[in-house]
């Protein structure tokens, strides 16, 4: 379990990323954080790992006050994936992967031959294991950033808009493996995103975010969609718009649903406790 | 011709001499620059004074500092560790800024990766830092290298053997044939030790090749057979 409690980050140049924030991050649940730019999600993300360190109040993991934690060591049992990648570029693929295991003091033959695993795992041919990072995709290259985010067998897995630079069929497929990984190694996963669809696929909870993290709304997928607390998080979901507005209309045919706009969007199947009226 | 002929045993002592005292000024100022430069790099407030008066040991002339020297370090005025150290500090004075900027071009976001996966701040430096760097690096060592290796022959002035005692003897006594052996060798002995460093810069960073996709290229290039034109 990760626990913000009551956490403020200035930065020195007198930027408050965020103010005040308390939130409770449960244990093998993925919490997604989605909010617009600039709305403190990447500060939050990094004063898990202490990566920065919060100006007032203090984060507990597995109620130990991470602030008494050394940082290096810290950051070593978490595993972190960021966008681009951020694989070493003087690395082969394998010895990416088996970054943390070597820093940890794995002898590097054994390291290897747990990361050609983690290839498997995420889904990677082993051929690729001896190019460099340049020579390998963009989706292939965030499947090795997973791979060298697992490598130490953290229990959290922190990922930063893991998926925002590959293009949209490449991101719903590593959407999917994620879920599958998820499933099979139970981590506690904090996601950041500013896609509110990738964080209501893959959020247990989501925590929508206003500038200066402020949560604006904390629940499941569910109830957020069916209850928005507020105007901005309305418009933020498009609950009021487009594919999210969703109504039943009846046609000679059977019955559909449709978008605000009338566009046809799909059908209700099986069992529905849903009565159209 | 004749006199190549003849002094064939002397011209060799002579490159060795040569390789001796120029080969240790290049690594000690590549050694001694790597961590000046990480001290500029880190301390950002120390990097302005630092390059500027080390570059400027560059503005010393050659001659007096062959009299300081000696003042300095309490050896004899012959003695060829006073060229070895001026050579050094010469080498120093190109390596220090180029192995700060260097260390300053490592993308800040391969630098943040590398801490958040939890490398300390001196893992960090030996196996992210200092390799990414490792190009701008080479190409600084290569111009410490040369213009060292030509530096040497001031050596013949205070009497210390290079090849540079080619010239002023082939002054002394008119031999042209002697001069410019001297200078063609010098130039030689440059230009090998010049290639010796482009390929242990490829054995030392094979991925500079593959990310600059001169591999992929070359590989193309295998794949398409040769070209009939
Ligand atoms: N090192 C820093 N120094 C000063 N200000 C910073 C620093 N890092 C972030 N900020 C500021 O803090 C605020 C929050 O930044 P943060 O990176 O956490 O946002 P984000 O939600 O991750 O945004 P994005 O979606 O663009 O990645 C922004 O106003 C940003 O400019
Ligand atoms: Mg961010």
């Amino acid at each position: 379990m990760i626990e913000f409690r009551g956490v403020t980050k200035q930065f020195p140049d007198g930027t408050l990323a965020v103010k005040d924030f308390s939130l409770v991050l449960p244990s093998r649940k993925t919490t997604v954080l989605v909010g617009s730019s600039g709305s403190g999600k990447t500060t939050l993300l990094r004063m898990i790992n202490r990566m920065v360190d919060p100006s007032s109040g203090y984060i507990e993991i597995d109620g130990e006050d991470t602030s008494h934690l050394e940082p290096v060591a810290l950051r070593r049992r978490i595993g972190y994936v960021m966008q681009n990648s951020g694989l070493l570029p003087h690395l082969k693929v394998i010895d990416n992967v088996a970054t943390v295991p070597v820093l940890n003091g794995v002898a590097k033959k054994q390291a290897r031959a747990d990361a050609l695993h983690l290839l498997d795992t995420v889904g990677l041919d082993r051929t690729l294991a001896d190019r460099y990072p340049s020579q390998l995709s963009g989706g292939q290259q965030q499947r090795v950033g997973v791979a060298r985010g697992l490598a130490a067998d953290p229990n959290i897995l922190l990922m930063d808009e893991p998926f925002g630079a590959v293009d949209p069929i490449v991101r719903a497929e590593l959407q999917t493996e994620l879920i599958r990984l998820q499933r099979e190694l139970d981590k506690t996963v904090v996601f950041v995103t500013h896609d509110i669809d990738e964080a209501f696929l893959l959020g247990d909870q989501v925590v929508i975010l206003e500038k200066g993290g402020r949560i604006a709304q904390v629940g499941s997928p569910a109830e957020i969609l069916a209850a928005p607390a507020n105007e901005f998080v309305a418009t933020f979901i498009g609950a009021d718009k487009g594919k999210r507005a969703l109504s039943i209309r009846n046609t000679p045919t059977g019955d559909i649903l449709v978008d605000s706009e009338g566009r046809p969007a799909g059908v209700l199947v099986g069992e529905t406790d849903v009565v159209a009226r | 011709m004749t006199w190549l002929l003849n002094n064939g045993e002397l011209i060799g002592q002579l490159v060795v001499a040569h390789l001796l005292i120029s080969l240790p000024p290049i690594i000690l100022s590549f050694v001694i620059s790597v961590p000046i430069g990480w001290v500029a790099n880190r301390y950002r407030w120390s990097r302005g004074t630092l390059l500027t008066v080390l570059g400027l040991l560059y503005a010393i002339p050659s001659l007096p500092l062959f009299i300081i020297l000696p003042l300095v370090l309490g050896t004899g005025l012959r003695d060829s560790i006073n060229l070895v150290v001026a050579l050094t500090l010469y080498g120093i004075a190109l390596m220090v800024r180029t192995t700060a900027d260097g260390l300053a071009s490592v993308d800040p976001g391969i630098r943040q990766s590398a801490t958040a996966v939890g490398f300390s701040e001196r893992s960090q430096f030996f196996r992210v830092d200092l390799p990414l760097a490792g190009p701008v690096l080479l190409a600084g060592i290569r111009v410490v290298a040369v213009s060292t290796i030509s530096l040497t022959t001031v050596g013949a002035v205070i009497g210390v053997d290079s090849l540079g005692a080619l010239f002023t003897d082939g002054f002394q006594r008119g031999i042209a044939a002697e001069i410019l052996t001297g200078i063609v060798l010098t130039i030689i002995i440059a230009l090998s030790v010049d290639g010796l460093l482009v390929l242990l810069g490829r054995v030392l960073m094979p991925w500079v090749a593959v990310n600059s996709g001169r591999v992929a290229r070359r590989e193309l290039r295998r794949a398409r057979g040769p070209v009939t034109a």
